[in-house]
């Protein structure tokens, strides 16, 4: 069982999370928006190997934040509310 | 030299010493440039490699693999091979390549070991009898064999199973492809190489794709830790590690890589002769021809490269097996693995030219890729060949994703990859 960082209530069972996707994915904002556009924002992902920063939720309190951390060897490097993280970097 | 495999030639070289086999595929260093350039090693580039070879004539083509051939995913499946999907696009790939299944031994003057024991999938309730009822009508029209099994049914193919009124998961019955089963997986990895290799495919292991080369807007090459190699054809076929060639090659694809566990226990004497999967365990076992029981579960809920899965989903998948076959609480685990997958949206692979033209997409299977081998080579070696879409391949196109006309097998067959 890994343990991942929820900021608000620190030190948990990876179980309790969940993964929201990756940060910096902004959605789209206006009327005429081409379809391109909307595929790239709901459907294409960098997806990379080694230092990933994601969006997660610790589903028992509903906190949202984000987790910097290598997709390969699963070392945690930071998690960070999403107010202080800025999610468009 | 004895090239071709039968009892004829079993009988020969035992009377000579074995002094007369070949290697079964060939070594050769990389050339410069070929026709066609396939990269990954896996059952569905050594597929695309034969099929390009054989159906279309393509003289020079090489295989890039950059560790050995079927240790990727193709060497980390449950071997299951089946075709109970819902939408008839899905039924006309995943039937073409059952139905090559059925015949690869034979093409392929290798023993794939296809052994069509069955599946079963259970329903837990009343209303999953309903939506199973509903699979089994679609399937039919589809022209795929299938059947609704009460629970006598059930009870008659997997008498070990847990079937008490009280279990966590009450069995109602089932849906049942006679046609389904298993493959020896290492075998059909082989079984393409040997067969590719003999119409003169370069199968080049160790080789590691490091970029692509671009010109005038075209993908015109790869370099390679063993030097570059020029081509106007690239086919990619590199389940798992899609995105990372993808960012290469500049576009990005609809992936998240996720890692799929399975387990083996140690051989007991049969006790299982198909292959069950549960819903409400969220899990799927067979016995191998050794003895071993093989199972399979969910992805892992962490998205990952590293190819061993993580603790909570093994136990998840464990104790979901023992409320299904109690009697299996006496088995040691021999070994755990894991594979990493390529999770699209509507869980439906990805066949297509890539957004760099010249570059060609076989992605996207998710935890389902190994059943569906034969078809994969058959409709990339086509796109290859052609520059077209086979009429099979057309609505896994990328494209799909901006115009919107997913094809949900999530949704529409329950498979939850």
């Amino acid at each position: 069982m890994q343990l991942f960082h929820c900021p608000f209530c620190g030190t948990r069972d990876e179980t309790e999370f969940h993964f929201g996707g990756e940060a910096g994915n902004i959605r789209p904002d206006g009327a005429d928006v081409p379809a391109d556009r909307w595929a790239n924002y709901l459907y294409m992902r960098d997806n990379p190997k080694g230092a990933v920063r994601e969006v997660w939720v610790h589903m028992n309190c509903g906190e949202f934040f984000v987790m910097e951390r290598d997709s390969v060897g699963h070392e945690v490097v930071s998690s960070t509310s999403l107010d202080g993280a800025g999610h468009a970097r | 030299m004895t090239r071709r495999y039968s009892a004829f030639s079993l009988i020969k070289e035992g009377l000579t010493g074995q002094k007369g086999w070949q290697p079964a595929w060939r070594s050769p260093e990389p050339k410069k440039t070929y026709d066609a350039v396939i990269i990954g090693g896996g059952g569905h580039g050594l597929a695309t490699a034969y099929y390009l070879a054989k159906t279309h004539g393509i003289a020079s083509i090489a295989v890039l693999e950059k560790g050995w051939i079927g240790g990727g995913n193709t060497g980390r499946n449950t071997t299951v091979v089946r075709s109970n999907y819902y939408y008839p696009e899905s039924v006309a790939i995943y039937g073409l390549a059952h139905r090559l299944y059925e015949g690869l031994s034979k093409e392929l003057n290798y023993n794939v070991m296809l052994s069509k024991r069955g599946m079963v999938s259970l329903c837990h309730s009343t209303g999953e009898l309903e939506i199973g009822a509903r699979t089994v009508n679609a399937m039919q029209i589809n022209g795929v064999d299938a059947e609704m099994f009460s629970v006598d049914d059930v009870r008659r193919v997997a008498p070990l199973l847990n079937l008490a009124s009280d279990a966590r998961f009450p069995v109602f019955g089932g849906v049942w492809q006679g046609r389904a089963g298993t493959a020896r997986h290492d075998a059909v990895a082989w079984g393409y190489a040997r067969a590719a290799g003999a119409l003169g495919v370069d199968i080049i292991q160790n080789c590691e794709v490091t970029d692509f080369i671009v010109e005038g807007g075209r993908c015109r090459g790869v370099h390679t830790s063993r030097g570059t190699i020029r081509t106007d054809r690239i086919g990619m076929a590199v389940a798992g590690h899609s995105s990372v060639l993808a960012a290469k090659a500049g576009f990005r694809l609809p992936i998240n890589s996720y890692a799929l566990q399975a387990c083996v226990s140690e051989p007991v004497k049969p006790v299982l002769d198909t292959v069950v999967l549960s819903p409400g365990t969220g899990v799927y076992v067979s016995q191998s021809d050794k003895g071993e029981i093989v199972i399979g579960g969910a992805l892992d809920r962490v998205p990952s490269y590293g190819q061993r899965g993580n603790l909570p989903t093994l136990e998840g998948v464990i104790s979901g097996l023992l409320e299904m076959f109690p009697a299996f609480g006496q088995l040691k685990l021999m070994r755990q693995w894991a594979g990493i997958v390529d999770v699209v949206p509507d869980s439906s692979p990805i066949i297509g030219e890539s957004p760099l033209p010249g570059l060609f997409l076989n992605c996207g299977w998710g935890t389902g890729g190994f059943k569906a081998i034969p078809a994969g080579g058959v409709l990339l070696a086509h796109l290859l060949a052609t520059g077209k879409h086979h009429d099979i391949s057309r609505p896994f196109d990328l494209d799909r994703f901006a115009t919107g006309r997913l094809l949900d097998e999530a949704a529409g067959s329950g498979i939850a990859h």
